[in-house]
């Protein structure tokens, strides 16, 4: 029974580090604010609840699986609204966008038919 | 003045149990993040949690906006496909990164919510921004602005699930 704990908290570290890694990947190739605010996203949701989950593992009875439980739940509340401002200000300053050329720019469709 | 009345009454209709769930949420926060069992230390656990309660009472903010106790019998439904979603979204940004500048066709459009009430608003706009891919830029009215990294997040948006899915949500109350 440990030594699954001990795996499963190893692969959930893992994953976590490699999709952290991932995010600052894209940070650093994104070619703009707004996509890499799409990279951080990753780092953000999936890369800090596997590692906190991986931890969750390590030590699955007791009050240090309840505290990782409320950072876990805190982050993913915060995280939302502060990617939120921070786009709505870049938009507001209109910082330099990358679109794609073949989409319209406009998009004013209704998402109902 | 009468304006007051009406407010204070439907205060009175609802604040019982809103004050009863932020009362919980304080003490077990205040539980989890100091694990005390002496007396003393409890009864000033219990004195601060009930000037919190008194502070917020008088700052009129108890209601069913910042304490949204009729979604708790839906909202964990919502939470795993939204956990799914999440997970699925990783998945996808992730292999752009790795892929590159060539694979990815930043969007910015103007979608319509469906949702009627403001929290259900903020649940949906939320959910969009929680999910990598897809940012929420602006909200005005019932249209929101959206940024997403591929095409296809836009399009998946546009099938309409997720609005779907809030707005079941929120009509449950």
């Amino acid at each position: 029974m440990n030594i699954l704990l001990e795996i499963g908290s190893g692969i959930c570290l893992l994953l976590g580090c490699f999709l952290c890694l991932s995010g600052g990947v894209g940070i650093l190739r994104f070619p703009d604010f707004f996509t890499r605010m799409h990279a951080v996203g990753v780092t953000d949701t999936l890369g800090a609840g596997m590692i906190l989950i991986g931890l969750m593992l390590q030590n699955p009875t007791g009050l240090v699986l309840l505290k990782l439980l409320m950072i876990l739940l805190l982050t993913l509340f915060i995280n939302p609204t502060a990617s939120h401002a921070l786009a709505k200000a870049a938009l507001r300053n209109n910082l330099h966008m990358v679109l794609d050329e073949s989409t319209d720019k406009g998009g004013d469709k209704p998402s109902k038919p | 003045m009468n304006d007051n009345k009406v407010t204070l009454e439907e205060k009175s209709k609802y604040w019982p149990v809103h004050t009863l769930s932020l009362g919980i949420t304080l003490s077990l926060f205040w539980w989890i993040n100091s694990n005390y069992s002496n007396l003393l230390l409890l009864s000033l656990g219990a004195a601060s949690i009930l000037l919190v309660l008194f502070i917020a009472y008088r700052m009129d903010v108890i209601d069913h906006e910042s304490q949204p106790v009729h979604l708790s019998i839906k909202i964990p439904g919502y939470l795993l496909w939204l956990t799914k979603e999440i997970i699925l979204a990783n998945i996808s940004v992730v292999k752009h990164i790795w892929l590159g500048n060539s694979s990815i066709s930043p969007t910015l459009v103007t979608i319509d919510a469906s949702q009627r009430t403001d929290l259900g608003k903020v649940i949906y706009a939320n959910s969009i921004t929680l999910t990598p891919g897809t940012v929420t830029v602006d909200l005005v009215g019932d249209r929101m602005t959206i940024h997403a990294l591929i095409k296809e997040n836009i399009d998946t948006l546009k099938a309409g699930e997720m609005d779907r899915r809030v707005t079941e949500l929120e009509n449950k109350c």
